[in-house]
C-alpha cells in the first residue's frame, strides 16, 4: 500500500464538544494524531467515538473547541472541501449499489476531482488494485462479500488521495472471517504513513497497528497513551474494568 | 334475438372495427401518445420537483408541495382538466392560438405531477441516511448528494408505481375531449366514440379499448424488466480470482480476541 501517503498532515481535536439537545455527546474531547501516526479509539457503546469522527471531518458540526490539520483550524473552512482532504470509513460500508464498483470509485474523481473518464478511471482501478479487488471493478456492491464491499469503500475514499482517514468501527459489521482482510489493508495504509484515527474494537488490531489509543467514555478521554502503556499499565478504573471485559 | 348474440353483435361487429382502425391508427393513436407522452415527461419534471420541495429543509417548499398535492390529486380529473382548459384559454389563445392540446397537456402534466410526485418523494425518502452521510463524507455539497445519489435510488425503487401512474395518465388522455377537438386532433377514446355514434354499434370502442390495452400492457412489462436489470444490475464480468478476504493481514494474525 503507498497511495496517498505523501499528503497526510498532522491532527489536533482540541476541547471538543457536542450535544444534542439535554444528551451531552461529546464533553472537551482532546486529541493529537501526529502526521504518519495512527490513533486507535476504543471504548464502550454510547461512549460518542463515532460521533468525535463525524464532527472531525464536520459531518456534525461541533458546539464548541476546535480541529486542527497540520495546526490550522479547519472549523471556518467549506465543510465540502474539508471531506475532501479527510476520508472516511463507515461501518456499513455506505456504498452505492445502484452503481458499479468502479463508478463508486470514480464518482467523486469525476465530480469534485474533475479528472477525466479515463483518467478517473486508471486512478479509480490502481486504488482497486491496491485493495486486491482490480478484478471486481464492473460488479455492483451487492455481488461482493462485506470485506470485499469495505475494501472498495477504503479504495473510494483513498482515490481522493485524502491527508487524513477516518474510519469508523470498519470491521464491526463483517462476519469474523472477513475481518482480516479488511483489516490488512488497514495496516498496509498505517504502515505506508497514511495518518488515521480508528475508531475499534479490535484490540489486537489496536495494540499492534496504532501509536496511540485513546480510550474514550461518556464523552471524554479518560486515558490516551502508547498501546502497551494503555493495555497493560492502565490507570483509570474504568478502563480497566472495560479491558477486563473485551480482552 | 338472445343476449349473447346481441351482445356479440354490439361489440364485436368485425366491420365496424376495420372500417375505424385506420382512423384509429393514423389520428387516434398519435394523438393519445402526444397528449400520454408529453403530460408524461412534463409530468414526472413537476413530480420530482414537488418531491425534492417535499423532503427540502425549507418549510415554505414544504407546506407549498403539500397543498399543490392535495389540491391537484383532489379534484376529479375532468373538473381540473375544464378549469385548466377552459380557464386559461384565453391566455392560451393569446399565446398558440385555439389549439386546445396544450391546455389538455398542461392539465394532464399538473394532475400527474401530484402522483408522481408523492411516489417520487416515498422512494427518495426510503433511501437510507447512511447513502446521503456516505456521498457526503466523499465532499459532495446536499444537492449534488441528492442527485447523485440519492434521487436516482429512490426513483428506481419506484419503478412499478410511476409505472402504474404513466397508466393512468394514458387513459386519462381521453378526458382532453372535453376541451374541444377538431377532426385531426381526436385521440383513440374520442374516435371510438364518434364511430359508435354514427353507426349505432359499439365496437370502434371495444377497438379503441384494444388499443389501449396495446399501449398500456407492453409499457407494464417493459419497465418490470427495466426495473430487475436495475435491481440486479448486469452480470458480473469480473475475474472470479480475486484474493478473498484473508489476504495480506499478517501483522494481526492470531492476536484478535
Amino acid at each position: 500500500m503507498t497511495a496517498a501517503t505523501t499528503t497526510s498532515v498532522s491532527l489536533d481535536v482540541r476541547d471538543v464538544h457536542l450535544a444534542f439537545g439535554p444528551n451531552r455527546v461529546l464533553r472537551g474531547v482532546d486529541l493529537s494524531v501526529p502526521r504518519g501516526a495512527t490513533a486507535c479509539v476504543i471504548g464502550p457503546s454510547g461512549s460518542g467515538k463515532s460521533t468525535l469522527l463525524r464532527t472531525i471531518n464536520r459531518l456534525i458540526e461541533p458546539d464548541r473547541g476546535d480541529v486542527l490539520l497540520d495546526g490550522r483550524s479547519v472549523l471556518g473552512d467549506d465543510p465540502d472541501a474539508l471531506r475532501q482532504r479527510v476520508g472516511m470509513v463507515f461501518q456499513q460500508f455506505n456504498l452505492f449499489p445502484h452503481m458499479s464498483v468502479l463508478r463508486n470509485v470514480t464518482l467523486a474523481l469525476r465530480r469534485l476531482g474533475k479528472l477525466g473518464a479515463d483518467e478517473a478511471d486508471a486512478v479509480a482501478r490502481a486504488q482497486l488494485e491496491l485493495v486486491g479487488l482490480a478484478g471486481k471493478a464492473n460488479s455492483r456492491p451487492s455481488q461482493l462479500s462485506g470485506g470485499q464491499q469495505q475494501r472498495v469503500a477504503i479504495a473510494r475514499a483513498l482515490a481522493l488521495r485524502p491527508e487524513v482517514m477516518l474510519f469508523d468501527e470498519a470491521t464491526s459489521a463483517l462476519d469474523p472471517e472477513l475481518v482480516k482482510g479488511v483489516l490488512g489493508v488497514m495496516a498496509d495504509l498505517s504502515a505506508a504513513g497514511m495518518t488515521m484515527v480508528v475508531v475499534t474494537h479490535e484490540m489486537g488490531f489496536a495494540r499492534q497497528v496504532a501509536d496511540t489509543v485513546a480510550f474514550m467514555d461518556r464523552g471524554v478521554v479518560l486515558e490516551a497513551g502508547p498501546p502497551e502503556a494503555v493495555f497493560e499499565r492502565a490507570g483509570h478504573p474504568r478502563l480497566r474494568r472495560f479491558l477486563d471485559q473485551v480482552l | 334475438m338472445d343476449p349473447l348474440s346481441t351482445l356479440w353483435e354490439t361489440f364485436f361487429d368485425w366491420d365496424a372495427m376495420r372500417e375505424a382502425l385506420p382512423e384509429m391508427l393514423t389520428v387516434g393513436l398519435p394523438n393519445t401518445l402526444i397528449l400520454a407522452v408529453s403530460a408524461a415527461l412534463l409530468g414526472s419534471v413537476l413530480g420530482l420537483l414537488l418531491a425534492v420541495a417535499g423532503i427540502s429543509r425549507s418549510r415554505w417548499l414544504r407546506w407549498t408541495a403539500r397543498v399543490y398535492t392535495d389540491v391537484f390529486r383532489g379534484l376529479p380529473a375532468a373538473a381540473t382538466i375544464l378549469l385548466i382548459g377552459v380557464g386559461l384559454a384565453p391566455l392560451g389563445m393569446q399565446v398558440w392560438g385555439p389549439d386546445p392540446y396544450p391546455l389538455g397537456i398542461l392539465a394532464l402534466s399538473l394532475i400527474a405531477a401530484a402522483y408522481i410526485g408523492e411516489i417520487f418523494r416515498s422512494g427518495i425518502q426510503s433511501v437510507e441516511a447512511a447513502q446521503l452521510e456516505g456521498a457526503r463524507a466523499l465532499g459532495f455539497s446536499w444537492a449534488d448528494a441528492m442527485r447523485l445519489v440519492i434521487i436516482p435510488q429512490g426513483i428506481r425503487r419506484v419503478l412499478p408505481a410511476w409505472v402504474n401512474q404513466l397508466i393512468a395518465l394514458i387513459k386519462d388522455s381521453s378526458l382532453v375531449y372535453f376541451l374541444g377537438l377538431v377532426a385531426s386532433q381526436r385521440e383513440l377514446f374520442r374516435i371510438g366514440q364518434d364511430y359508435a355514434a354514427t353507426t349505432g354499434n359499439e365496437s370502434a370502442l371495444l377497438l379503441a379499448g384494444l388499443c389501449y390495452l396495446a399501449l398500456t400492457v407492453p409499457l407494464t412489462h417493459v419497465v418490470n424488466w427495466i426495473d430487475r436489470r436495475l435491481r440486479n444490475g448486469r452480470p458480473a464480468t469480473g475475474s472470479t480470482e480475486d484474493d478473498d478476504d484473508t489476504a495480506s493481514y499478517a501483522a494481526t494474525e492470531g492476536d484478535r480476541r
